[in-house]
């Protein structure tokens, strides 16, 4: 199963990756990052390596593992 | 690209399946890996990367020269790995021109946001286009002037509230906003002009696809291409990024249908 890994202090949180991810596997996190916001964190579950997340980015902080 | 842990058993992959013929990583190397200063949600980072992976699927990235605008992205060279010069407000055409009659064999491309190419710089884009100028544009239209304060752009929507259309724009007193592609299609030296978005992941890969032809279209010395993308700008449109996202599926690409305009 595949995976994804979000750089937490990259993160702005505008949660463009968690409507995108047809799986629902994202969230926002409970605690604040470096900058000050709740950053988006992988839930886990059944990643399927799509990619939607990490297409819609702005910031290049998400990484997929296969 | 680096393995963040060699010893793990699960390799980093390609991120990003953005067509069957190609497989990109998630940060291309024409992108540095640095932090942009663009708010959460803008629609620069995202544009910004799309271009950096089609150069380096091509592997120009050595022949490339870009032209960055004045507007939010004016400090597109600090996230660009390759040749990137300025122009004064809205003449990144009249710079490429120059640069690609000068030094034919580079990638020119302009990077303009829609104060910059249709307002102060309409008569450059026309120009250029109408001279079938060997060079590709990228024009982001996020419907208002970002850099500045979020006050109103030729494309701004009707009904639209920026900084300086408070009660919304009214067609009788600032005038219809303007769909630049449709009008730089009627110019035979436009050989492609495609709209697309990136409000969701299928658009973004539709982007993708579009800018890589826009491309090909100057390696193969085709002429002018244009590709209008449709982005977000939360702050000044007042809302989050997922509305902002949901405003272009809803509103903006009612009024700036997305697809083909011209090619030929
Ligand atoms: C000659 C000149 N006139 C006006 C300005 C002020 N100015 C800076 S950026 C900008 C508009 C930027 O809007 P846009 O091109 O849409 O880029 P965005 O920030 O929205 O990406 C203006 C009017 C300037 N810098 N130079
Ligand atoms: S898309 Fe990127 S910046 Fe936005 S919430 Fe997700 S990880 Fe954070
Ligand atoms: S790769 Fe696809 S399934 Fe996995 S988290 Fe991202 S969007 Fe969801
Ligand atoms: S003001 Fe708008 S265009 Fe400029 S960085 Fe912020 S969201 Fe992006
Ligand atoms: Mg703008």
């Amino acid at each position: 199963m595949a995976k994804i890994k979000i750089n937490k202090d990259k993160c702005k949180g505008c949660y463009l990756c968690i409507v995108n991810c047809p799986n629902g596997l994202i969230k926002v996190s409970g605690e604040l990052n470096i900058r000050g916001v709740k950053p988006a964190v992988f839930s886990g579950g059944k990643c399927t390596g799509c990619g939607m997340c990490a297409l819609v980015c702005p910031d290049c902080g998400i990484v997929i593992y296969k | 690209m680096k393995k963040k842990n060699s010893k793990s058993t699960k390799k980093e992959t390609p991120a990003l399946r953005v067509d069957s013929s190609s497989v990109v990583l998630a940060r291309p190397e024409s992108l540095y890996d640095v932090e942009n200063h663009y708010c959460a949600g803008c629609g620069h980072g995202i544009i910004h990367r799309l271009i950096c992976e089609a150069i380096d699927d091509f592997g120009i990235r050595e022949r490339v020269i870009a032209v960055a605008p004045v507007g939010c992205a004016v400090i597109a060279y600090d996230y660009w790995n390759f040749d990137v010069t300025e122009a004064a407000h809205g003449r990144t055409p009249a710079v490429a021109t120059g640069i690609k009659r000068v030094r034919p064999d580079n990638i020119v491309f302009t990077y303009q946001g829609d104060g910059d190419l249709a307002a102060i710089g309409t008569s450059e884009i026309i120009h250029a286009a109408n001279r079938g100028e060997n060079i590709t544009v990228i024009f982001v239209n996020n419907g208002v002037y970002g850099m500045t304060g979020g006050q109103m752009a030729p494309t701004t929507l009707a009904g639209q509230r920026t900084a300086t259309t408070l009660n919304g724009r009214s067609l009788k007193r600032e005038g219809y906003p303007i769909k630049i592609l449709e009008m730089l299609a009627v110019l035979p030296g436009t050989k492609y002009a495609e709209r697309v978005s990136v409000h969701s992941a299928q658009e973004v890969v539709r982007a993708k696809r579009a800018i890589k032809k826009a491309f090909r279209l100057q390696i193969e010395g085709k002429g002018f291409s244009i590709v209008e993308v449709l982005s977000m700008c939360p702050t000044y449109w007042g809302m989050t990024p997922i509305q902002s996202a949901d405003r272009i599926k809803n509103e903006v690409s009612t009024f700036y249908p997305l697809g083909v305009i011209k090619s030929c």
